[in-house]
């Protein structure tokens, strides 16, 4: 990417030619590295199926030569680094929340089904008549393991990964060696920490495979036969037959899933394939759902019984968020306009909550509100003589959050309406006392209407920000107390943004992506809607689009 | 007409001369007091945070204001000590302070070079393009968050320094990230360059390089530092994608994730702990927008006027 940064010569005065020689040099090297590098990452991707990825650094990659070897593209040679990595970290991930959309993809349906065959292909298990071995680890100096087995009979043998067993002998002293064909004997500090991986390792070569299992080195088989034609898994081990199902993205059963389906016809497939036993469930593999996750987001009852909560909160919040940051923020900054004795002094005191890192702020605040022995409800509770709820109570906890954010939020709107303030012309002042307005009716009708001229497009973006404002609802209480009875992990204080997190990568139900990037498109639509209205009632797009 | 109003209204205020001066005392006092109540409300936290840094009892429930039963001054510093030898709070400095630098340098460098570009070069498709990077801008980066945690996911099969739970695919999540804002913020300092300056040099036969690299670059070089300690500074105290993104990897956490370790069931316990940390992670930041006040102040007001 370094490529863009040269530039190619001019041409015209011979002396800058050599230096000019050089640029060409660098530019074509750089870029020549950033094709090497990127073909053997396409290569990669492409080779395991993950196409989506590959095609789209395909994409970029040629973008980027072009731009860099057409002479009529020089401007963007300069600008082509940013583009590239704009393209895989921004634009990328927003056409993969929208593709993932469209899919199951889930801990449940993870892998797309090609490379889920491939890996259940290589798994092992250990049949009930397999031989049994006591085993020791060795190690040669590239981190392989080996193991030395011993069986019943007491025969030994050696066995690495990738070659057959050979019989072993032991040394005279009847002590293992301490090396042996270049490995070395696992002290005993470290087999502890290997047992992970020895148990992921299958050992020798062909069908005669040696695995790790519950202590014992054991002879170990194929576990799952694949039929490519009658699109069968056949599980060796338990016999059962699974048959791919591409409408619901998981390898099933048959007979057991269409009894099943049968009990119960007003069954939400995803749900039901991920929480029913009373079939045979195989793996489940990823797959376009089409508008699925959208349907199940809106109608489901399951799950739109928190969403309706949840949204008029995430509104309520940011509204009122910005409403108390900005009556605050905008006090302040009169109550500094005017010729206050200790201006300054008294500005650099307010400044401090906007510099303190947000985190650490809410977590301070979190720690003072602290029910049972922070400073702040310790001191409500000598006034009230009762306990404030500040985390358990769904109410003060909303109440909490606001007032943390009001903390957080003022000093921004105080920094911005002082600028507005200033720019407002002083003699608009002096024709109102002209005009005998008092010092509210100049406030009513000259300071408010010019200073939300200049600040309402940074309201809206501030109600934007807060309604995304993740990290102060995550840190104060994780979006707790939670709400119970909903069949989604889902707290009175959780924005949709929080909402969406929690589904992406919640504990306990397992991840759902395919329905947290619908949440994240609905949200972002909203984030659009909001934006384009700031957009019109500003007229600043249009502005802006002029300064270009 | 209205000038005789405005004569009447001045009238009395002359004759009451020492009453007025009287009110305008009044309410000097009454904001002061005002300015005061509020300074103490913003102040409160970081006083008590501080407070609890330096109280060698490390719960919450035995904290007072100062710190009482101190028989050695080294005993204000045992949240200090137990931090530093008992946690790896250096190592989450470190870690933070490596992803923090890499990324505001790059960023400056690379969106420094395009916003050049964007102010200086006349080319079909600029202004779209332009536009084009700010409405991407819109979509907020956390929302894009399952995306990126799985592209990661991926890129890491291959790219083991780029993958899930390394310091280099945070890095480059928050490059690719901040271009859009960057690149526009920039070359409104680009444009503040009269055009002049490198016109000549252009004449005198420089090439475009030349003229970026001597003549441009050192012109907005102290702004360029500006950006980049911001940048530093907001990459230093970014949490979500860090978390998110570094979930797996204890060594690879930085700062701010590791702060977040602390709020959990033990937190009213370990509050001392806690707070020696808030503090060290606290004060660069606000060293730095203490010091940078004006200029912070002076870029929100231009974007507040110009929208």
């Amino acid at each position: 990417m370094s490529a863009a940064t040269t530039d190619a010569p001019r041409g015209a005065p011979s002396g800058a030619l050599s230096s000019g020689t050089i640029g060409v040099l660098l530019r074509y090297g750089g870029l020549f590295i950033v094709d090497a590098f990127a073909l053997l990452l396409i290569y990669m991707l492409a080779a395991d199926g993950v196409w989506e990825l590959a095609v789209f650094i395909a994409i970029v990659t040629i973008i980027v030569n072009i731009i860099n070897l057409r002479e009529d593209l020089k401007p963007l040679r300069w600008i082509s680094p940013a583009l590239a990595l704009m393209a895989l970290f921004v634009i990328y991930p927003i056409i993969y929340t929208v593709y993932v959309a469209f899919t199951n993809y889930g801990d449940g349906n993870f892998y797309p089904k090609g490379s889920l065959v491939n890996q259940l292909l290589e798994m092992q298990f250990v049949p009930d008549d397999g031989v049994e071995y006591d085993y020791t680890a060795y190690r040669n100096e590239a981190g392989e393991y080996a193991l030395w087995l011993t069986d019943a009979d007491g025969k030994h043998f050696f066995i690495t990964v990738g070659n057959a067993m050979t019989p072993a002998t032991l040394p005279e002293n009847g002590e293992l060696p301490e090396s042996y064909e270049g490995y070395t004997l696992l002290p005993n500090s470290e087999r502890f920490r290997a047992l992970q991986d020895l148990e992921n390792i299958a050992f020798g070569e062909g069908e005669n495979l040696i695995g790790i299992r519950s202590g014992n080195a054991v002879a170990s088989k194929d576990r799952y036969a694949h039929d490519a034609a009658a699109d069968t898994l056949t599980d060796l081990q338990s016999g059962v037959v699974y048959t791919g199902d591409d409408s619901i993205g998981f390898f099933v059963d048959k007979t057991g899933y269409e009894a099943a389906l049968a009990a119960d016809t007003a069954a939400d497939i995803q749900p039901f394939l991920l929480a029913n036993e009373r079939f045979s469930r195989g793996a489940g593999y990823r797959i376009l759902v089409g508008l699925n996750n959208f349907e199940r987001f809106f109608t489901s009852p399951a799950l739109n019984g928190p969403l309706l909560r949840i949204f008029l909160w995430t509104v309520t919040f940011a509204l009122l968020s910005v409403i108390t940051t900005f009556s605050v923020g905008l006090l302040i900054a009169l109550l500094l306009q005017a010729n206050t004795p200790g201006k300054r002094f008294f500005r650099t005191l307010l400044i401090v909550p906007y510099a303190i890192p947000a985190l650490i702020s809410v977590s301070v605040w979190k720690g003072m509100l602290n029910d049972n022995f922070g400073v702040v409800s310790n001191f409500l509770e000598s006034i009230l003589n009762t306990q404030i709820p500040f985390f358990s109570d769904p109410v003060w906890a909303k109440v909490g959050i606001l007032l943390i954010n009001l903390w957080l939020g003022y000093p921004y709107f105080m920094l911005v309406c002082s600028g507005a303030l200033a720019a407002i012309p002083s003699d608009m002042y002096e024709a109102a006392k002209v005009d005998g307005a008092n010092t509210w009716q100049q406030f009513q009708s000259l300071t408010l209407p010019m200073l939300l001229v200049a600040v309402g497009p940074l309201l809206i973006a501030s109600f934007t920000y807060n309604f995304n404002n993740f990290v102060l609802i995550e840190a104060y209480n994780e979006g707790g107390p939670p709400i119970f009875g909903t069949p989604t992990p889902a707290g009175h204080t959780d924005i949709l943004i929080s909402y969406a997190f929690r589904l992406a990568f919640g504990t306990g139900r397992g991840a759902d992506y395919g329905l947290a990037s619908a949440i994240t498109i609905v949200i972002f639509a909203m984030v659009v809607v909001v934006t384009l209205f700031q957009f019109r009632f500003t007229g600043s797009w249009e502005e802006t689009s002029k300064n270009v | 007409m209205f000038n005789t109003m405005a004569m009447q209204k001045e009238k009395p205020k002359r004759t009451d001369d020492g009453n007025y001066r009287q009110s305008q005392q009044f309410w000097t006092g009454i904001r002061i007091i005002i300015l005061t109540l509020l300074s103490i409300f913003a102040l409160f936290p970081v006083v008590w945070v501080v407070s609890a840094s330096f109280n060698p009892s490390q719960s919450m429930q035995s904290q007072s204001l100062i710190p009482a039963g101190i028989d050695s001054p080294e005993e204000l510093l045992t949240n200090y000590n137990t931090l530093l030898t008992t946690k790896p709070f250096t190592r989450w400095v470190t870690n933070s302070v490596i992803t923090s630098t890499i990324t505001s340098v790059t960023t400056v460098m690379i969106t420094a070079l395009s916003a050049y570009s964007f102010s200086r070069f006349r080319f079909s498709g600029r202004r779209s393009l332009m536009l084009f990077i700010l409405l991407v801008q819109v979509f907020p980066n956390l929302l894009a968050m399952v995306a990126v945690y799985l592209m990661l996911l991926q890129l890491g099969e291959y790219l083991p320094f780029l993958g899930l739970n390394t310091l280099g695919g945070l890095i480059m999540v928050y490059v690719g990230g901040a271009m859009g804002i960057n690149i526009w913020l920039m070359k409104g300092f680009f444009d503040s360059v009269p055009r002049d300056i490198d016109e000549s040099a252009l004449v005198d036969g420089a090439t475009h390089w030349q003229t970026y690299w001597m003549l441009i670059f050192p012109l907005v070089r102290p702004i360029l530092i500006v950006v980049g300690i911001l940048s530093f500074v907001g990459t230093f105290n970014e949490f979500v994608l860090a978390r998110v993104l570094l979930l797996g990897n204890e060594d690879a956490k930085t700062l701010m994730v590791g702060l977040w370790g602390f709020i959990g069931d033990n937190f009213a316990k370990d509050w001392g702990i806690f707070a020696a940390g808030a503090v060290l992670g606290a004060i660069p930041t606000l060293v730095i927008y203490l010091l940078l006040q004006d200029q912070i102040v002076g870029g929100l007001t231009q974007g507040s006027v110009k929208g």
